[in-house]
């Protein structure tokens, strides 16, 4: 568990995103529509995206407008998993592994979990969609982050894969006990893995608390 | 005619590869600053590098020759360490380095432009510094690019002539390059001589420019 607090605006197009949190999390699920400002927020709390406000994570201060206190994307310990897992390409799976590795034991243990200890010596750009994304997410977790940041990790896969690669990603943060927020637009995703639901509309916080409440708001049709 | 056929290609070809990787690390530095960061007075960057490639090289090569003069600051200061530039074969690096300079930062930053910014993203949330994130994903994800920067470089340099001429005189045995031996075989009329040179020069451009395509065409394939 760790306490993850945001209360931040971006600047969009044609409307401010204002989203604010505050719990002890293990899994914070983020829901909500295409557009939404999911990514938005994940960019913002990974310190890709210019914004305003709060972001603590764990008690450190990565984002405090008032105090001016913006700490670098580098320096954030937030691990990012984007959707089409953006593995470095000129890299092998080693190589990609190791980028932000804290160290080399940390790496193999990461490709054992994951089940990618065969394929540490192939390109990156040769892997299937699955192995891209476990690899995606042994990346972030090998550079130790104290939150992990999944942007539908699982979205660009078909449902068979999906299951597949899900039970990874849980054993990810039962073995290394690392915080995650995870958008989905799943809600077995969500039910599976999240402690609790944020749900976000037009950039605005419809529904935060436990994920039960959030299941009537989001119905059953939705998912996938 | 003092050098042989052989003797001119060669002093070209290594005056030009010693242009290419001067100005290779100035391109690389330039095309990277215009392709990723806004700046005041980036305009007027922009249009400084691109001179060359409009002005007559002639005026290039007296720009050179003046600032190179001993009564200018430059000179005084490089005459006063007993370097002499004009009308040697460093006369012939500089103006080829000024010359191909443009053409390497134009490919060089269309190279940097293409690669996907989030990788860099990525890069920075795994604790890499802008510095790093430039040796390990930015150029490298470039090299095709910078590679064919350079060898456009190169047959740039290895076909200069108008300002090399003003600069460094195109002294036989002394400055005297493929283009400038052409002119002058032909001044003398010796259209044989002349006619084996520029088949010289054709079939070396026509291989770098060859292997630059190659190159341009394997890195948008990557």
């Amino acid at each position: 568990m760790i306490a993850l607090e945001f209360d931040v605006r971006v600047q969009q197009e044609d409307f401010t995103l204002h989203l604010h949190d505050r719990a002890e999390v293990q899994v914070l699920g983020l829901v909500g529509p295409s557009g939404a400002g999911k990514t938005t927020l994940l960019e913002a709390i990974a310190g890709l995206r210019a914004a305003t406000g709060v972001i603590r994570v764990g008690g450190r201060t990565l984002l405090d407008t008032p105090s001016g206190v913006d700490v670098p994307a580098r320096m954030r310990r937030v691990g990012y998993v984007p959707q089409d897992s953006l593995l470095f390409p000129h890299l092998t799976v080693r190589g990609n592994l190791a980028y932000g590795a804290t160290d080399a034991a940390r790496v193999d243990a990461v490709a054992e979990m994951l089940e990618v200890a065969s394929v540490l010596d192939r390109a990156a750009s040769v892997l299937s969609g699955g192995e891209r994304q476990r690899v995606a997410l042994g990346r972030a977790l090998a550079a130790a982050p104290d939150l992990l940041l999944l942007d539908e990790p699982l979205g660009a896969l078909d449902p068979a894969r999906r299951d597949r690669i899900l039970p990874y990603v849980l054993r990810a943060r039962q073995a290394l006990g690392v915080a995650m927020v995870w958008v989905t637009h799943d809600l077995d995703e969500l039910t599976h893995a999240a402690d609790r639901a944020l749900v976000v509309d037009r950039g605005a916080v419809v529904y935060a608390g436990p994920v039960s409440g959030a299941l009537p708001l989001l119905g059953r049709d939705r998912s996938r | 005619m003092n050098q042989s056929i052989f003797g001119i290609a060669l002093f070209s070809a290594v005056t030009a590869a010693v242009a290419t990787l001067l100005a290779l690390p100035v391109a690389v530095a330039l095309g990277w600053l215009l392709s990723r960061r806004s700046f005041p007075g980036k305009s007027f960057v922009e249009t400084v590098v691109s001179l060359p490639l409009v002005l007559p090289p002639v005026a290039i090569g007296l720009l050179m020759l003046q600032l190179l003069g001993r009564e200018r600051p430059l000179g005084r200061l490089l005459d006063a360490a007993g370097i002499d530039v004009v009308f040697t074969w460093k006369a012939v690096v500089l103006a080829m380095t000024v010359m191909s300079l443009p053409l390497m930062v134009m490919t060089i930053r269309a190279g940097f432009e293409q690669v996907n910014r989030r990788f860099e993203a990525m890069a920075s949330t795994l604790g890499a510094s802008p510095w790093r994130v430039f040796w390990t994903i930015t150029l490298p994800l470039a090299r095709q690019s910078v590679v064919a920067g350079a060898l456009l470089g190169f047959a740039r340099a290895l076909g200069e002539f108008g300002a090399t001429i003003v600069v460094a005189g195109g002294i036989p045995g002394q400055s005297q390059t493929l283009a400038v031996a052409i002119f002058n075989l032909t001044e003398a009329g010796r259209e044989s001589d002349a006619n084996t040179l520029m088949f010289v020069s054709i079939a070396v451009a026509f291989a770098v420019l060859a292997t630059a395509s190659a190159v341009q065409r394997k890195g948008r394939r990557t």
